[in-house]
């Protein structure tokens, strides 16, 4: 489904590499895990599937489903089912929540060629989704993320998730800023979203989360580049050992 | 050797002098009110002001008003369905009110009746020297509404002050009293569909705890010349708020001239200013605290898109006496075109020493974090974007928190993106 290869790009701006020379593949159906030491690019990478013009790619190529989406904006990567969870959602004031939720729905059903939801199945199925992530109803009245606490905006990332129905979702650091029981809940809803036909990258610092979330594959990402990979068994002995051995190795 | 005296006229100048002398016998008025506008076109005739003059700074007036309209009697405008529903309708047509309605505790007069029979000469006054809109206005009134409401009237129904021109010159003023403890929504509705020039004076005396809104809504067509004024007066624990949406017009300037005197008022400005094209609008306040214990906030959010030009002049006076003042200014800017701009000029004088004043101005473009986070949950950028631009205009109208109110004013910023994105 996800195809990276030797993929370099560095931030626009400054001129500074962040990636260099990546390689990754991730199959329909799979749960992979891209682990790191902080400043390993991990974010640099999540940005960079979602097409963030901050970052600039020098070589290489992302084929999603076959085909490049270096070109495709981040309106149309999304469209084509493509869905990054922030490690930090924006808020934004003055947009309401729901019309958020209903407007980012619409757009896609558009790109896609359906028809916009009624309004009243529109609402139920928010109301169902929020359910399930036992997120209060009226919270989703509030402008999008504005006073939402560090896990209520993790939340509403999952809720967001669940509503658009991707086929690649990249969490970006989901377990940061959650709390045990929240974290249970927001890996619930990302389980409940596991099937063949969808692939799921976590990228996460700690094995905590890959309890609840178990992956498939544990990428370790260094310096830009993929340095080892390997099944769950590679995210414990991260956790045992730390990155030094694998880094050490790799050299 | 006299200097003044060799100042050449500007076309618009000199046309407004002849169109004085000649529309003279046809402007209502007993003596009194004609000393006022002989008064008011000297003053005109020293020259419109220029931008040496402080007040008019960014808006030179002389430069600006290249050419004025001749009076078009012939002109034919239509009255428009009032803004807020069921609201009791005045409408002005090409500068001429109508038969008036009648509404509990409420009187109306038409304003031609009063200058005919000089009782309103007493309140035919000017701010100074710099004040253009006063003079000009002063000069030609010929007509508009007097509104009272009696002390302690709850009027339900909105009240819409509408003036429409198709053409040609419009002066019009209106003057409303609001008796203590009354209550009541006043829109001041200015559009209309033709090249005219409009000069209109509002004037709100507002009575011991009183409460008034108060919508200026102002959509001119992109080829007329607005020229306005509100003043207003607040009475003890009297409470204003105040709501400006410019979204038309080729020259405008919207003066809000508020003075607190009694003790507890509270005026609330919001403003918000739609500029698109090559217009040239500026909103000028003047606020005077003038005693203890009174409070204020304004907000005015602008969008500026194409060639268009925007100002937004702040001035709070804090009088020595005035202590306990709480006043907080605020205006934010989104630039939308590399080639707009747009002007912000704060000013406190305080003279009192125990007093929380602060005012605040940003200029900047959207935000590319929220446009991306938008844009990566699929919703492509045009839309993103106007999604974000109303976002920030929205927050201030919903202030108004009334669905009544917001409504039509959330539609009224659809239409004019609808025509202008």
């Amino acid at each position: 489904m996800l195809e990276i290869k030797n993929l370099h790009a560095r931030i626009a701006e400054s001129g500074t590499e962040i990636i260099r020379g990546l390689n990754l593949t991730v199959k329909a159906g799979e749960v992979a895990a891209i682990m790191g030491p902080n400043g390993s690019g991990k974010s640099t990478l999540s940005y960079i599937l979602a097409g963030r013009d901050d970052y600039e790619v020098t070589e290489g190529d992302i084929l999603y489903n076959g085909e490049s989406i270096l070109e495709m904006d981040p309106a149309e990567r999304a469209a084509k089912g493509l869905f990054l969870a922030f490690q930090y959602p924006m808020e934004i004031p003055g947009v309401a929540t729901m019309e958020f939720l209903k407007v980012a729905m619409n757009s896609q059903r558009k790109a896609r060629g359906e028809e916009p939801l009624k309004v009243p199945d529109f609402i139920k199925r928010v109301k169902e989704a929020a359910g399930t992530l036992e997120m209060d109803f009226n919270m989703l009245k509030r402008p999008v993320n504005v006073g939402f606490s560090g896990g209520e905006k993790k939340r509403a990332e999952i809720l967001q998730m669940k509503l658009l129905e991707p086929k690649l979702c990249v969490l970006d650091e989901t377990d940061s800023g959650l709390d045990i029981d929240a974290l249970k809940i927001v890996s619930d809803g990302v389980n409940a979203l596991r099937s063949p036909d969808r692939a799921i990258i976590v990228i996460t610092h700690y094995q905590r989360l890959l309890d609840h979330i178990v992956p498939d594959t544990v990428h370790v990402l260094y310096k830009g580049q993929v340095i080892k990979s390997g099944d769950k068994s590679l995210a414990l002995e991260l956790e045992e050992n730390g990155y030094a051995g694998i880094i050490e190795e790799a050299a | 050797m006299n200097m003044r005296a060799e100042i050449q006229r500007t076309p618009a100048e000199a046309a407004i002098i002849d169109a004085f002398g000649e529309r003279l016998s046809l402007l209502p008025g007993d003596g009194a009110v004609m000393v006022k506008r002989d008064d008011a076109i000297e003053q005109i005739k020293a020259g419109l002001p220029t931008r040496r003059v402080e007040s008019w700074h960014y808006t030179d007036l002389r430069r600006l008003l290249a050419s004025v309209p001749a009076f078009d009697a012939s002109a034919a405008a239509k009255t428009i369905a009032p803004l807020l529903e069921g609201s009791s309708l005045l409408s002005i047509v090409n500068g001429v009110s109508a038969a008036t309605p009648s509404v509990e505790g409420v009187t109306f007069q038409r304003l031609g009746d009063k200058l005919v029979d000089g009782s309103y000469a007493p309140a035919l006054v000017t701010y100074g020297s710099d004040d253009a809109v006063g003079a000009l206005n002063t000069a030609f009134v010929a007509d508009g509404y007097f509104v009272d409401i009696e002390d302690g009237a709850q009027v339900e129904k909105p009240i819409e002050l509408q003036n429409i021109q198709a053409g040609g010159q419009v002066h019009v003023r209106l003057p409303v009293r609001v008796g203590a403890g009354a209550k009541a929504t006043i829109v001041e509705r200015q559009t209309g569909e033709g090249a005219g020039l409009v000069s209109s004076v509002s004037q709100l005396l507002l009575g011991d705890d009183a409460e008034v809104l108060w919508l200026i809504v102002q959509d001119q067509p992109e080829t007329a010349t607005h020229l306005a004024q509100f003043k207003a007066e607040l009475g003890k624990n009297a409470k204003l708020t105040l709501f400006v949406m410019n979204a038309g017009g080729k020259l405008v300037r919207q003066e809000v001239i508020v003075k607190a005197t009694g003790e507890g008022a509270d005026f609330k400005l919001r403003g918000v200013n739609l500029l698109a094209g090559d217009c040239h609008v500026d909103v000028t306040m003047v606020l005077d605290h003038a005693v203890p214990h009174t409070s204020s906030t304004e907000v005015v959010r602008n969008v500026v898109t194409g060639r268009a030009k925007g100002v937004f002049q702040g001035r709070i006076n804090v009088h020595q006496i005035a202590q306990k003042t709480d006043a907080r200014m605020a205006c934010n800017t989104l630039l939308l075109s590399d080639d707009g701009e747009f002007s912000t000029k704060p000013e406190l004088e305080i003279f009192a020493d125990d007093v929380a004043c602060g005012h605040g101005a940003t200029v900047t473009e959207i935000d590319r974090n929220h446009l991306f986070y938008l844009m990566a949950r699929g919703i492509d950028e045009k839309s993103a974007r106007g999604l974000l631009v109303r976002a920030f205009l929205a927050e201030v109208i919903e202030e108004l928190e009334d669905e009544t109110v917001v409504e039509p004013l959330e539609e009224l910023l659809n239409s004019w993106f609808a025509a202008h994105a």
